[in-house]
């Protein structure tokens, strides 16, 4: 598990298909302050590099990508 | 970064072709991109008001379509064809927890994408501009051109 990391807000974005993940983290994201972190779960396979990829373009952080039976979990700091 | 520029030309209205500049362009703008369609030809029914949800995509013509069970292309000219694949592939994005295109629409609107429909395709298939959504400019290939030299991703759909 992740202690360490202080989680400001979590997204629920099981279940759904590109590009709905991404969106979805765009706009909470977006509702954060700088530096607080966005703890968000998908199921969709796309969205390891996908998230990955939004990351970089947008310049936020990705803490910690957790991976397991078929879900992933991703922590997001607001750095941009 | 600088701010990165895209275009999109959405020429297709079937179910299926509306979804890649709708996904495209969303994606885009979640990832800073300032990002303008133009729609023309057959991509106008894309932004006719309440038509969003009601693209249809026909098996016809269509062999890379997959079907529950083979479909003969003389089948596939049967009327009820067109609803039966329509409703197949909606039931399939739904499951997948596909967004529909009314929804990408709505999504594309809220973060900022520019929506051009082309004067032209409107005057020729007999359009009036209330016949189009909210928030859409209207002008033809000059406007887009413009914006497009401009931009670092063009793509015709």
């Amino acid at each position: 598990m992740s202690a360490d990391i202080k989680v400001d807000q979590t997204l629920d974005a099981k279940g759904m298909s590109c590009p709905l993940p991404i969106l979805k983290t765009k706009k909470a994201v977006e509702a954060l302050s700088k530096d607080q972190v966005l703890k968000v779960e998908t199921t969709d396979p796309g969205s390891k590099n996908d998230m990955a990829s939004w990351a970089k373009r947008t310049g936020n952080e990705i803490l910690k990508v957790e991976e397991g039976s078929g879900a992933f979990t991703f922590y997001i700091k607001k750095t941009a | 970064m600088a701010q990165k520029k895209m275009t999109i030309i959405a020429s297709k209205g079937t179910l299926d072709m509306a979804y890649p500049p709708l996904i495209l362009a969303t994606t885009a703008a979640a990832m800073d991109i300032d990002v303008t369609i133009f729609f023309t030809f057959y991509g106008l029914e894309i932004i006719k008001k309440e038509n969003a949800d009601k693209l249809k995509i026909s098996p016809l013509g269509n062999p890379a379509m997959p079907m529950p069970v083979p479909i003969p292309a003389l089948v596939a000219t049967l009327p009820s064809m067109e609803a039966i694949a329509t409703a197949m592939m909606k039931s399939m994005f739904k499951k997948h927890g596909v967004a529909t295109v009314g929804q990408l629409l709505d999504l594309a609107k809220e973060s900022g994408v520019k929506l051009i429909a082309c004067q032209m395709t409107m005057d020729v298939m007999g359009y009036k501009q209330s016949d189009i959504i909210d928030g859409v400019e209207f002008g033809g290939a000059a406007t887009w051109m413009d914006v497009a030299a401009d931009s670092d991703i063009n793509l015709f759909v």
